[in-house]
């Protein structure tokens, strides 16, 4: 199918291009583990005195959940950033012009943004565990599904915002107005249960919550939950519908 | 058979407030085996023409047939079959990435064209060695001097072996060396490979030195068209410069009365004549200024240029936005054509 292989060719070519510059990839990593090492300790603190929401027998498996979705929120939200490069060197017009699937050139490189965070994922579980994170293999794995998953939203979406505004200076304040409230409203750093009543609310209208409380039962070894339903629905709907928009913006005839 | 066949093709560009008609209206055919470029100042409509006979815009209005394949109806199979080389100018580049080997970038343009992976190979060997690129594929794409790397964008248009190929101002911003180097690549595309080519460009010296017709393109619509010789003879007339000796406003008299004589300036003792058909006018102007007693001291006769040209037909001069990257260059098409002849002579 030739869908398929023009999405393994573009694939290729943006991970040897990945491979080539690896610095981006370690500097990605690099912020969340300053995370569980600087502010883990204070998390187990806090969790030991006794918080409502945080497990205090095993802190990280509260904490690492929302770093994975930290890792997705700041690094496959800003990938739009090379596809406006890309379109720049007119790189993207070329590949236009040619006979590949246009709907391949989103693909392949959303397929390699969700490879990378799926990397930088398992690196940051492993350092989790040297801190002390306890979860069941079945559980990590759902995790990483859901970080797949969520990489492929933010991902498609940052490719079609980029694409549309071709300017690195109108995306970089849009990304952060967008991705900074999503994730202090997605409880990462402490659970929005402590949280007033309208604050929960506005909490439940954005999708990130759902999915971390999805992950922290996955992590905790509860997997058939109305939680982990719930986050399963809002991760693969936010998913299907970032790459319709995604679809529509990388297919249409002028760009 | 016609390569590219064109009908009313248009394109407006809406914004909220306004609308800008970009292109408006084209009618173009491009004869198989043509190099044909496509004339006009910055924000003429050029490259939204070319972008419209590529598949990357699509017309508001129009019809089209490229490299027989309808332009609306089967874009993919206008892509098969057509390369294109982007302008490397203004916000984008010429379609290279810069950090991409060279070999790299080849090789996946034509995996892009489904063309297997040896044969891939054996074209990227074949068109590195034709456009001089040979031994630079480990080389990393922002490392290639301007020449090398608008080249490597060319190659990148050839790798699948097109019959037609869309070259965006293909030589703006090169030196005058590389510029000249690239236009006998350009010839030799055709002349070994009969590959017709569509070309913009806004230097008058390139459209003279490479192309077999000429489509001048003023505020999205063709206002002329033509060989260049053609143009230059339909629009402008020769240029005849000649300073006599004795009285200029006398030999101004004599002159206009001469058939074929459109417009005579003067400055000093030096008169500057537009002609039709000036090499056959020369001998009669003699004639006339002799047979009047009027001492000539030098007479030259000089074809006009396309630029002449694109004043005529617009009150504008092309040159305003065209300085840079020519100047250090002469001009082609302002050779002077003919003698200088002593008074007196006849």
């Amino acid at each position: 199918m030739t869908f398929a292989s023009d999405t393994l060719l573009i694939f290729r070519r943006q991970m040897r291009l990945s491979l080539r510059n690896p610095a981006w990839v370690i500097i990605g990593l690099i912020q969340p583990i300053m995370y569980l090492a600087f502010f883990g300790p204070l998390l187990t603190r806090i969790a030991s005195s006794g918080m409502p929401g945080i497990p205090s027998h095993n802190p990280y498996g509260f904490f690492v959940p929302g770093l994975l979705i930290q890792l997705g929120l700041f690094g496959a939200a800003f990938v739009g950033f090379a596809i406006i490069s890309d379109w720049r060197s007119g790189v993207i017009e070329r590949f236009r012009v040619t006979p590949v699937s246009r709907l391949a050139l989103l693909t392949g490189r959303v397929l390699r943004d969700v490879v990378t965070l799926l990397v930088q994922a398992v690196v940051l579980v492993l350092a989790g565990l040297a801190f002390g994170l306890r979860a069941p293999l079945g559980g990590v794995l759902i995790g990483l599904g859901f970080v797949a998953v969520v990489a492929v939203s933010l991902s498609a979406i940052s490719y079609t915002v980029g694409l549309l505004l071709k300017s690195e200076d109108a995306l970089a304040p849009l990304i952060n107005m967008i991705v900074v409230p999503l994730m202090l409203l997605s409880g990462i750093m402490l659970p929005m249960t402590l949280g007033p009543h309208w604050l929960r609310d506005v909490a439940r209208a954005t999708p990130f919550g759902y999915i971390i409380n999805a992950m922290r039962e996955a992590f905790a070894g509860h997997y058939f939950t109305t939680i982990m339903a719930e986050g399963i629905a809002v991760a693969v709907g936010l998913a299907m519908a970032c790459l319709w928009l995604a679809g529509r913006a990388f297919v249409r005839e002028n760009a | 058979m016609a390569m590219i066949e064109a009908r009313g093709l248009a394109r407006t560009f809406r914004s909220r407030r306004h609308a800008v008609e970009a292109v408006r209206g084209v009618d173009l055919t491009v004869h198989d085996g043509e190099i044909v470029g496509f004339l006009g100042p910055n924000g003429a409509g050029k490259t939204t023409t070319l972008r419209m006979l590529t598949t990357l815009l699509t017309p508001t209005a129009g019809t089209g047939t490229v490299a027989g394949a309808d332009l609306l109806r089967d874009p993919v199979g206008v892509r098969r079959r057509i390369g294109y080389v982007a302008q490397a100018i203004g916000a984008t580049a010429g379609g290279s990435d810069p950090n991409c080997l060279v070999d790299e970038e080849l090789q996946i343009q034509s995996r892009l064209y489904r063309i297997p992976p040896r044969e891939a190979a054996e074209r990227a060997k074949l068109l590195t060695g034709q456009l001089e690129l040979t031994g630079l594929g480990r080389r990393l794409c922002k490392t290639l001097s301007g020449g090398q790397r608008r080249r490597l964008d060319i190659a990148l248009g050839l790798v699948h072996s097109p019959a037609l190929v869309f070259l965006d101002e293909p030589t703006t911003g090169l030196d005058p060396q590389s510029r000249s180097n690239l236009w006998d690549h350009i010839r030799s595309l055709r002349g070994d490979l009969g590959t017709t080519i569509f070309l913009t460009t806004h230097y008058l010296e390139e459209a003279d030195a490479l192309c077999d017709r000429v489509m001048v393109i003023d505020q999205g619509k063709i206002i002329a068209e033509g060989t260049p010789d053609g143009l230059k003879r339909r629009i402008s007339g020769d240029v005849v410069t000649l300073s006599v000796s004795g009285d200029p406003v006398l030999a101004r008299d004599v002159l206009a009365r001469l058939p074929g004589v459109r417009e005579i300036t003067m400055d000093g003792r030096a008169l500057r004549l537009s002609v039709e058909h000036g090499e056959e006018a020369l001998p009669g102007m003699l004639r006339a200024l002799d047979g009047d007693g009027i001492t000539m001291e030098s007479i030259q006769l000089a074809r006009p240029t396309l630029d002449d040209v694109f004043l005529t037909l617009t009150g504008r001069s092309l040159r305003d936005d065209s300085r840079g990257a020519d100047k250090a260059e002469p001009e082609p098409g302002a050779e002077p054509a003919s003698v200088l002849a002593d008074a007196g002579h006849s």
